[in-house]
């Protein structure tokens, strides 16, 4: 392989793996409170149309669209969409203590069905399949803050992508000291493991799930943005591949092993893993395929060395998937 | 009797300033379980109050209800003397009220010092040095040991209730509730728990522990509080008390119940069991070496505290429970007079030696019934295997359904009906008809009549009876002492997994009984007294 046949595989992995980062960040967040959440797919569809679909219309009708107002919008329409999803995961897991694998699945569907039928209204409106584009708000999300230092090898491998692959790495390294350190993050994870003792003493367990879903969602849902603002340059795509990476990113958190720190080289490995097909030479189209599980392989075993190292501080929250309920007798 | 005398001289007796807390009329049902009814309870500062009454007496309840886990549904809580409303467990720890619960409150992949300050408002990052400092001065005034930076899963028993006293402590509290503290503790470690317990009582705190071990009861408690079936009995100074007048306002005067009790008829051993011993799921030694034969066509009875091992014998003989090697028992065919180990079979194999034996476990629905599958599937798990090659053959599981039904006169809306809709009543009707229509040789009853109204109860009894008359050997484990001794031929009785004695179903007391419940003779008594 070639110097710049790697650096370019390099950058595919980080572009990629940047979307299941934000994923897999908001995911942990999330199961730390012991919600296992499977709509992660149909939140990061609802993140990407949200954001998608709120800068369409600001461009549209605005005449010189500001681009920072672009990505304000744009990023809160996706959190907020993204939120409403895990609000609606909340109230059914936590308030009616529905099923979460259920639920969470339900999600995933909704999610996706609702961002396709926005998108198919929205390549109605703008003329045909793939004719959406918001240059302004994708410009803006392309935008290289290091940009001028990307010219040498490091540069091009570090240095060459836009904000919100670096906004990634600030939130994961942010979520792991909120995690580990804070009270706040110590509350979190007891609800987690063990919501009986958390309620026990004195904390607010509702409040906790309710709170860790919907930010965590939200956090998810910045993955769709930045893959529909920088992935794929602002249009929007029928193609379910977002689904495919949302559900890269659930078992992200597993290859994790649940702390958000491990995620910023994890989504760049998965990246590698993903893309390495590309690169080697003479794949015919079904073996392509099997490159592409690699990452799924690789989640099933690390999921068999921790479970055989047994080590607890390496396990998911003892209570993920368990809906609480303190009057059970 | 007793409840009179202890209530006059407990209520209304004025200690006004001296009363710690006071729980005054409260009442709390679980759906159309009446868990606490009318109870009113005081703890004075600087006291050492136990709580007893059997399991299902509603201790744990009571207590929940002071450290905020339950609300009561009526009644009210004083604190100081000013009327509180504790909804949730901060608002007691607020109040100075903790509580350890029996299963310790703690998680695991934390330390211990992360354990203690969970879910405190304080300001700032976690400064786990502080911490430490402060956990050790707790440490050294009440004297105990604890390493604040061990993680919570490397600890054993003990250590976890040290940190959970310690966890109370730190956060101020002064009246401190223990609910079964010794269950899990040995004979050293109870003794250390109890000087700390005495010098946190110097210290002016108030603790209350619910127990049923009447032995601990007199040795640290000041006074003692009694609860039955959910009940206030009364309150007596633990100087005034011995274990037999305990032992009979636990257990309460003899009621009534005009149980039909036949004679046995020709009975002949039909189970022995020598030396068995088992191990269950949590590493503790849950049956010790019991030895006892059940006979044909007699109701024996099993008396205990819950948790005794009753579950464990029952599921020994059923080949649910994996026995320690020197256990032996055998079967003895009624018609021929073979006799067959039971010992190591699956109970498959142990139904493919012919052997008929019923089993009506204590969890209906879980281990009994499948709740969402209807009358007719459920009568079909025990006989689909010899029924249909490939497809199921619904035949005679429909018509036995149909009899059941009939005769037990079970309530459903059809036989397809999830059997999990159905009330506490019915279900246990379906699981004791199917299990009586295999005509067993061996029927074992676990709890039978737990949740059952009075007259579903009697058929109950009529049912057991019946299959007595028939020349079964009738295992009947029960919690209501009245019910086995009227019901039962014998009655054995285990504590703490010993066997403490098999006492005559027609000669025996209450507080005989109650009294080898509560007490372990030495080493267990395990001649039999037939």
């Amino acid at each position: 392989m070639t110097l710049s046949s790697f650096i370019s595989l390099f950058q595919a992995a980080i572009v990629f793996g940047t979307v299941i980062m934000f994923g897999s960040i908001g995911e942990t967040l999330t199961e730390k409170s012991g919600n296992l959440n499977l709509g992660v797919p149909g939140v990061m569809y609802l993140g990407g149309i949200a954001g998608l679909v709120s800068v369409f219309f600001y461009e549209k009708y605005t005449p010189e669209p500001n681009q920072l107002i672009c990505v304000i919008l744009a990023l809160a329409s996706s959190f907020a969409a993204a939120a409403l999803g895990g609000l609606i995961y909340s109230f059914l897991t936590i308030t009616l203590r529905a099923n979460q694998n259920v639920t969470g699945l339900t999600l995933t569907i909704f999610g996706t069905g609702v961002a396709n039928f926005l998108g198919g209204s929205l390549n109605k409106l703008a003329g045909g399949v793939g004719q959406i584009s918001v240059p302004y708000t994708s410009d803006a999300f392309k935008f290289q803050i290091f940009g001028s230092l990307s010219s040498s090898s490091f540069g091009k491998l570090f240095l060459s992508y836009g904000w919100m692959v670096y906004l990634a790495i600030i939130i994961a390294v942010v979520m792991q000291i909120f995690l580990s350190k804070t009270r706040k993050g110590l509350n979190l994870r007891a609800v987690g493991e063990n919501p009986a003792t958390a309620d026990a003493a004195g904390i607010n367990v509702t409040k906790y799930k309710y709170s860790a879903t919907c930010i965590g969602c939200g956090i998810v849902g910045f993955g769709g943005l930045f893959y529909v603002m920088d992935y794929i340059g602002g249009t929007w795509a029928n193609d379910g591949s977002i689904e495919s990476l949302g559900w890269l990113a659930v078992a992200l958190v597993i290859f994790t092993t649940w702390k958000s720190a491990n995620s910023i080289w994890g989504a760049y490995l998965f990246g590698l893993l993903y893309w390495m097909f590309y690169y080697i030479e003479g794949l015919t189209r079904s073996s392509q395929e099997i490159f592409k599980m690699l990452p799924y392989v690789v989640t099933i075993l690390v999921l068999i060395i921790i479970s055989f190292r047994k080590k607890k501080e390496n396990q998911g929250p003892q209570s993920l998937g368990l809906s609480y309920f303190r009057e059970e007798r | 009797m007793f409840a009179d005398v202890y209530n006059k001289t407990t209520e209304g007796t004025d200690l006004g300033e001296k009363i710690a807390v006071s729980m005054r009329n409260i009442t709390k049902t679980f759906g159309s379980v009446v868990a606490n009814k009318d109870v009113s309870i005081d703890i004075r500062h600087g006291e050492i109050l136990s709580l007893l009454g059997e399991n299902g007496s509603g201790k744990t309840t009571l207590m929940n209800m002071l450290s905020g886990i339950y609300y009561p549904d009526s009644g009210s809580i004083f604190v100081d003397g000013k009327e509180v409303s504790i909804k949730s467990p901060k608002d007691a720890y607020n109040l100075g009220i903790g509580m350890i619960h029996q299963h310790f409150k703690l998680v695991d992949v934390f330390t211990a010092a992360e354990n203690i300050v969970l879910g405190l408002k304080e300001k700032g990052s976690i400064n786990i040095k502080r911490i430490a400092e402060k956990v050790n001065e707790i440490c050294s005034k009440y004297g105990f040991e604890i390493d604040p930076y061990e993680k919570v899963y490397n600890m054993s028993v003990s250590q976890k209730q040290t940190l959970e006293i310690i966890k109370v402590l730190y956060r101020g509290a002064n009246i401190l509730i223990l609910d079964e503290p010794t269950a899990v503790l040995t004979p050293q470690e109870t003794e250390k728990l109890f000087d700390v317990i005495r010098s946190m009582r110097k210290d002016g705190k108030s603790i209350i522990i619910i127990t049923h071990k009447l032995h601990e009861v007199l040795r640290v408690s000041d006074r003692v509080t009694v609860l039955r079936k959910g009940e206030y009995v009364g309150t007596v100074d633990t100087k005034d008390a011995t274990e037999l007048s305990l032992t009979e306002m636990m257990v309460g005067k003899k009621i009534s119940l005009d149980i039909e009790r036949p004679e046995p008829d020709d009975p002949k051993p039909r189970i022995k069991v020598d030396n068995l011993s088992c191990i269950n799921s949590a590493g503790i030694k849950a049956l010790d070496n019991i030895s006892f034969t059940a006979y044909s066509g007699e109701i024996l009875g099993i008396a205990g505290i819950s948790g005794c091992g009753q579950k464990e014998l029952l599921e020994s003989i059923a080949g649910l429970q994996k026995t320690l090697p020197g256990s032996s028992i055998v079967y003895t065919e009624p018609e021929t007079g073979e006799e067959k180990q039971l010992i190591g079979k699956t109970p498959k194999q142990i139904s493919s030696l012919g052997i008929s034996l019923s089993f009506v476990p204590e969890d209906r629905l879980g281990m009994g019934l499948v709740g969402s599958m209807g009358m007719t599937d459920n009568m079909m798990l025990k006989s689909y295997k010899n029924e249909g090659f490939f497809f199921t053959q619904r035949k005679k599981p429909r018509a036995l359904a149909e009899k059941v039904k009939d005769e037990l006169e079970v309530v459903t809306p059809s036989l397809q009906t999830p059997v999990r809709r159905l009330s506490g009543g019915n279900v246990q009707k379906v699981l004791v008809g199917r299990e009586i229509s295999s005509s067993p040789t061996v029927l074992m009853t676990a709890y039978a009549v737990r949740g059952l109204d009075i007259n579903t109860s009697y058929t109950i009894y009529h049912l057991l009876n019946e299959q007595k008359k028939k020349g079964v050997a009738v295992i009947y484990v029960g919690e209501d002492l009245d019910v086995l001794l009227e019901l039962c031929d014998r009655i054995l009785v285990l504590c703490e997994g010993k066997l403490n004695g098999i006492a005559e179903g027609r000669k025996t007391t209450k507080e005989e009984v109650g009294l080898l419940m509560t007490n372990l003779q030495n080493g267990g008594d395990t001649d039999e007294q037939k």
